[in-house]
């Protein structure tokens, strides 16, 4: 109701939360002044990925910024635009490592010359339009929120899938994402509507103490609650690319260029994850709050968090078998990136903020290894125009450094110390057992064992990943050159060679210089943040408080928290 | 300010990987330079083992114990060393010149991982023979011709990742650097083995893969056991200042109660699974908490009775209580832990039936690679056993030592007699691995306490000796395999004999080394194997009888192939020239270690012997 006080409130707050909004606004400005591009001749003709660098450049100076600000004030949550939006160390930290992901993913596209020079405003438009969706996802704090957010970051991703003009897979890839897509968000807005229907609010707070309360009341799940937050899974389900709603996922990051791909394998999980993360653990933290009974604390993870778990579990175990027979790249990764959307799902499913933390890790690495693995396939693509497991043998040979970056970034998705990939993983994993011991230590037993098969669930995992992934190894490293590949004429001496028509300035051995050293960055990263863990997992530890619940009780995340 | 020692295991440990990441530097065509540069960072490997040897030598010789021998003091055990750092570091005390070869650095502080390196007797002599064989290795590659660039920086690198391992005292970097070092054998085999090396590769990842997985789960389930009561409490009263600070509304009472530290210490860990061994085995009033004071004299209590675990200052009874409310302190955790960690080693030692990897590895690794292979990272098993497996589930090893041995025992004869059938020289060699490994299991498990305690201590050293002498002669022999393979150009038995003739040096050095693998006295082989046969008799001569019989396998296996290969007279072999200067440099150097170590163990049994006397005083005096 807008009564005049109500908006000299308003009013005085704007400006402070439009402080609060500057990254969201940067990207937003970048994405009319893109669009505003095709009316000027002059601009219309060059390539714009520069102008899309520099929005994102100014978007991460502005957020990293502010997260050291956030960490200088004692890490508030600040609930802004009316409550629409949340600014907590949380989203901030998820929204730095989006802006982080789409840059390189620019980047990644100045390199392989995807997009042409033609289509590139386009491009970038709807690749900024995409991040600030998911930005918006990371940040959203009403249930309406949510589904605009979701919204918005699928709708670009859509486009972006599709973008490869007169490619019969890009548009069937496409098609299949706006289908599952729509159907998804549907069910999802079904459940909010059922949500906010029974419990007369849209406020992520307000409506997790109504839900606790309600549980606490029948001491576990009345048919409406359960339906409604089901449906809302479905919808983020079908962003982590989760089984059962999976299918989408192989089929479009076939269709869709391998730097898409990238993008959409990284950011928009890292979105969707943050935002279920955000969902469970704020009605974790008013369950935990609320409760009376000392078992209250246990009856979220015991309910949903192992619903989402035995999703997570189901997950990570068919993404790996998937993969094993895969022989198309982008196809095998897709398998992989459903499986690591597993083992993040563990690590949300016990609702701990250390585990919640540790997922963040595990978004970091994901990133580097992702999209660098992506990046390798876009490389390899532009120069030998193939995607499947033959144009990869031998490739040592041809070229060094893309063999041998691609070989860490997948022994980093395979879990390999002192790689990120490890470190992330490590720390899902103690999460996983570290809440399945604290379960076990609160008279829930049934709980704990659950959590530990959990835990064991993802350790055999790691084990049979090695398979497929040590395929693609193998036939980079170990195999000669396959006849079957149409090899570059000058293959052995150059490096890298980029076909003529798709170098965006045609610099001939400049490209692979500079694909040299992005990749070379991302692997130094990788090992980087591998073996120093101190300065991210303070971050990530600082991004997790968010979710402490006010009032201390010896719950599920006294034996994570209580050592330090 | 880092601390002497620090910097030096630092060293050790990181050189080869220094040299690797300095071969990149080289341009493509000096090649030559390249195999000088990357023997010269193996040399200077090894000139850094030797100065950390003479180090720790140096301190062991410095106390004397309580009768006045030197070296045996108390006080150079690996524990009584870590202990003293940790309360050192707990109250800042300045170590700069430090050399007690113990230094740990924190590294991760989430988990509490600590860059935590240090020697004692029973690593640091696994830690010389890796820098010495890797070192031999590097001579013998000469002959590697293809991308050698990557070749010599893998071979570096696994230097690196073993070494490592060996010095890690804190179970989270072990974990790293054995990982570390997968990779590179992983490449090395599939890249510049022989025709089915992609096969063989994969095989070997797979099973590692699957043991390190084990291995992993153990990990994160051994760091959930709270270890207040068992370290200084200086840094448990630091934690709790930290928590109470923390958590708005703690008293300082409530935050002491509270606190919970966890650790991936080898040390700690250990103590905490002899407190619990003592635990359920009903005699935890033998559990006892130190002497504050840093008393000069023998740590065990005045009757004999107690053993003092727990740190000083703590309340024994409250320590007790809550060591057995702990998940760490049932029978189920600790068999699924020991398990778990035996699984994880056995694959690597190998014991038999993980062992199935190790014949086609070898037989397709390139010869400087299986002399790696066999040499060293075959020890990196055994040695897992004896540095985490044992101490850390003492419980669980006591009530399966039986099993453990039986296990050892079955890999001994399997090996001599499948090695008995082979006709690929190579492949026999590899089954006379897994047959000697064997020797390594049966004298870790001839646990028997009280009076044979001192056989036990036999077994265990026995262990240690038999994996040196085993580095020793099994490198030399697989590189012996080498050079005869550059002549003839196959490993077949049958198609050799007569090379006697052509090459008397290449002979003469082979037939020392033969006779080290078979046992023969004087030579290094016989030490190792009598002291198990004699441990293992006084433990069980159900497990001891095949043990001995075997060595007739032994000595028929590798006599017939002696026989098969340089005896009797054959036209096809009449032609190949000697051993090159460059190949007797690698041979004479073990042969000569093979004959003084078969002539004088004490070389390295005088510092060896006091470590493993800890080790096994620790852990015998658990038993009633």
């Amino acid at each position: 109701m807008l009564t005049p006080s109500n908006i000299d409130a308003l009013q005085t707050a704007l400006g402070s939360d439009l402080l609060l909004f500057l990254p969201e606004l940067v990207v937003a400005g970048g994405v009319v002044f893109l669009l505003l591009c095709r009316l000027v001749k002059a601009l219309d003709r060059s390539h714009l990925g520069g102008v899309a660098v520099a929005v994102l450049g100014v978007a991460l100076l502005v957020a990293v910024v502010g997260v050291r600000e956030a960490a200088g004030s004692a890490a508030v949550s600040t609930p802004y635009f009316a409550g629409m939006l949340i600014s907590d160390p949380f989203s901030a930290f998820v929204r730095t490592l989006l802006l982080a992901a789409a840059l390189l993913t620019v980047l990644l596209t100045l390199l392989t010359g995807i997009p042409d020079r033609d289509d590139s405003g386009d491009f970038y438009a709807l690749l900024l339009g995409g991040t600030l969706g998911m930005m918006l996802m990371t940040a959203a704090n009403h249930l309406m929120l949510v589904f605009i957010a979701v919204e918005m970051a699928s709708l670009p991703s859509y486009a972006l899938a599709g973008f490869l003009k007169g490619r019969r897979q890009g548009s069937e890839a496409a098609l299949k994402y706006v289908v599952f897509g729509a159907g998804a968000s549907g069910v999802m807005l079904y459940g909010i509507s059922l949500l906010a229907g029974t419990f007369g609010t849209g406020y992520l707070p307000n409506l997790a103490s109504a839900v606790a309360a309600r549980m606490g009341a029948a001491g576990g799940f009345d048919p409406l609650l359960l339906t409604g937050l089901t449906l809302v899974f479905v919808g983020l389900g079908f962003k982590l690319a989760a089984v059962p709603f999976h299918f989408w996922c192989p089929d479009v990051f076939e269709g869709a260029a391998a730097e898409v791909a990238g993008f959409l394998s990284v950011a928009s999980k890292a979105a969707a994850v943050a935002l279920t993360a955000r969902l469970l653990l704020t009605l974790q933290a008013a369950g935990s709050t609320m409760g009376a009974s000392p078992a209250s604390p246990w009856l979220l993870p015991g309910t949903v968090g192992l619903g989402v778990g035995i999703a997570g579990a189901v997950t990570v175990t068919f993404g790996n078998l998937a993969a094993f027979g895969q022989t198309n790249l982008k196809r095998l990764l897709a398998y992989s990136t459903i499986a690591h959307a597993g083992y993040m799902l563990l690590g949300v499913a016990v609702l701990t903020p250390a585990a919640a933390s540790a997922v963040l890790y595990y978004l970091v690495a994901y990133l580097l290894m992702n999209l660098g693995a992506f990046a390798v396939v876009a490389l390899v693509r532009n120069a030998t125009g193939a995607e499947d497991l033959a144009a990869y043998r031998g490739l040592v040979w041809r070229s060094p450094v893309l063999a041998v970056t691609m070989a860490l970034f997948l022994f980093s998705l395979l879990g390999f110390p002192p790689l990120a990939g490890f470190a992330g993983k490590f720390q899902v994993f103690a999460a996983v057992y570290d809440a399945g011991k604290g379960a076990s230590g609160a008279g829930r037993p049934d709980l704990g064992t659950a959590f530990y098969a959990l835990f064991a669930v993802g350790a055999v995992n790691t084990a049979i990943s090695a398979y497929y992934y040590l395929r693609v190894v193998r036939a980079m490293i170990l195999d000669a050159p396959g006849s079957t590949v149409s090899s570059p004429k000058s293959g052995a001496v150059d490096p890298v060679p980029v076909s003529p028509d798709l170098g965006p300035a045609n610099s001939g051995p400049a490209t692979p210089y500079a694909a040299s050293v992005y990749l070379t960055v991302l692997a130094a990263l990788l090992v980087a943040a591998g073996v120093v863990w101190n300065p991210i997992t303070a971050a990530t530890d600082r991004a997790a408080a968010a979710f402490v619940p006010a009032v201390r009780v010896p719950g599920p995340n006294a034996g994570g928290a209580a050592q330090r | 300010m880092p601390e002497t020692d620090l910097l030096w295991m630092s060293l050790l440990v990181f050189l080869p990987a220094g040299f690797a990441a300095g071969l990149l530097l080289f341009p493509s065509r000096w090649v030559e330079a390249m195999r000088w540069w990357a023997l010269f960072g193996t040399a200077g490997t090894l000139s850094v083992s030797l100065c950390v040897l003479v180090g720790y030598y140096n301190m062991l010789d410095r106390q004397q114990d309580r009768s006045g021998r030197p070296l045996h003091s108390v006080h150079t055990r690996l524990d009584a060393r870590a202990d003293q750092a940790a309360s050192d570091a707990a109250r800042d005390v300045p170590r700069y010149l430090a050399d007690d070869w113990v230094a740990r650095r924190p590294w991760i502080d989430r988990f509490d991982v600590d860059f935590a390196l240090g020697v004692d007797g029973i690593s640091l002599p696994l830690a010389v023979l890796t820098a010495l064989v890797t070192f031999l290795a590097v001579v013998a590659s000469w002959k590697i011709d293809r991308s050698v660039r990557g070749y010599l920086a893998l071979v570096l690198l696994l230097e690196t990742g073993v070494l490592g391992a060996f010095l890690a005292l804190d179970f989270f970097l072990f974990y790293v650097f054995y990982e570390v070092m997968l990779l590179p054998m992983y490449v090395l085999i599939g890249l510049w083995g022989g025709g089915r090396r992609r096969y063989a590769a994969l095989k070997f990842v797979l099973y590692t893969l699957l043991g390190s997985v084990g291995l992993l789960v153990a990990l994160i389930g051994l760091y959930s056991a709270n270890v207040r009561d068992f370290v200084d409490q200086d840094e448990v009263k630091t934690k709790a200042t930290m928590l109470q600070k923390a958590t708005p509304g703690l008293t300082a009472e409530e935050a002491l109660t509270r606190v919970e530290v966890h650790t991936f210490d080898f040390v700690t860990l250990s103590k905490v699974g002899r407190a619990v061994m003592l635990v359920l085995n009903g005699q935890a009033d033998r559990l006892a908490v130190k002497p504050k004071t840093t008393a000069r004299d023998e740590p065990t209590g005045a009757d004999g009775k107690q053993v003092q675990l727990l740190s000083p200052g703590v309340d024994r009874a409250a320590a007790i209580d809550r060591l057995r409310a702990q998940a760490v302190c049932t029978k189920e955790f600790q068999y699924l832990m020991f398990v778990l960690l035996f699984a994880g080693f056995a694959v690597k030692v190998p014991i038999v039936p993980l062992h199935s990897w190790l014949p086609d590895a070898h037989v397709e690794a390139p010869t400087p690679i299986s002399m790696i292979l066999a040499g060293v990272l075959l020890k990196l098993g055994g040695y897992g056993l004896i540095r985490v497996a044992f101490p850390v589930c003492p419980w669980a090893a006591n009530e399966l030592a039986w099993w453990v041995g039986l296990i050892g025992v079955i890999g001994i004869v399997y090996g001599a007699f499948v090695a008995m059938g082979q006709t690929d020289f190579k492949k026999l060699l590899a089954y006379s691995s897994v047959s000697h490994m064997g020797f390594v299991v049966l004298g870790l498990a001839a646990w028997s306490a009280g009076s044979g305690s001192k056989y036990w201590e036999w077994g265990v050293s026995g262990a240690l000796f038999q994996m040196v002498a085993h580095g020793i002669t099994a490198s030399a022999l697989f590189f012996i395999v080498g050079v005869v393979y550059d002549r003839a150009h196959h490993r077949d038995l049958n198609k050799f004999g007569g090379l006697y003739e052509p090459m008397p040096l290449y002979s003469g050095l082979s037939a020392v080394l033969f006779f080290a693998s078979m046992g023969l006295p004087g030579l290094c082989g016989f030490f190792g194997e009598f002291t198990v046969f004699m441990a293992a008799w006084s433990y069980s001569p159900a497990l001891a009888v095949p043990a001995v019989l075997s060595v007739i396998l032994t000595a028929g296996y590798l006599l017939w192939a002696w026989q098969r290969v340089y005896f009797g007279t054959n036209p096809g072999t009449k032609t190949f020239p000697d051993l090159s200067p460059r190949e007797a440099a690698v041979l004479i150097p073990f042969a000569l270690l093979a004959i003084a170590l078969g002539v004088w163990p004490n070389l390295v049994m005088s510092w060896m012997e006091p470590s493993v006397g800890g080790w096994v005083a620790n852990m015998a005096a658990l038993k009633p």
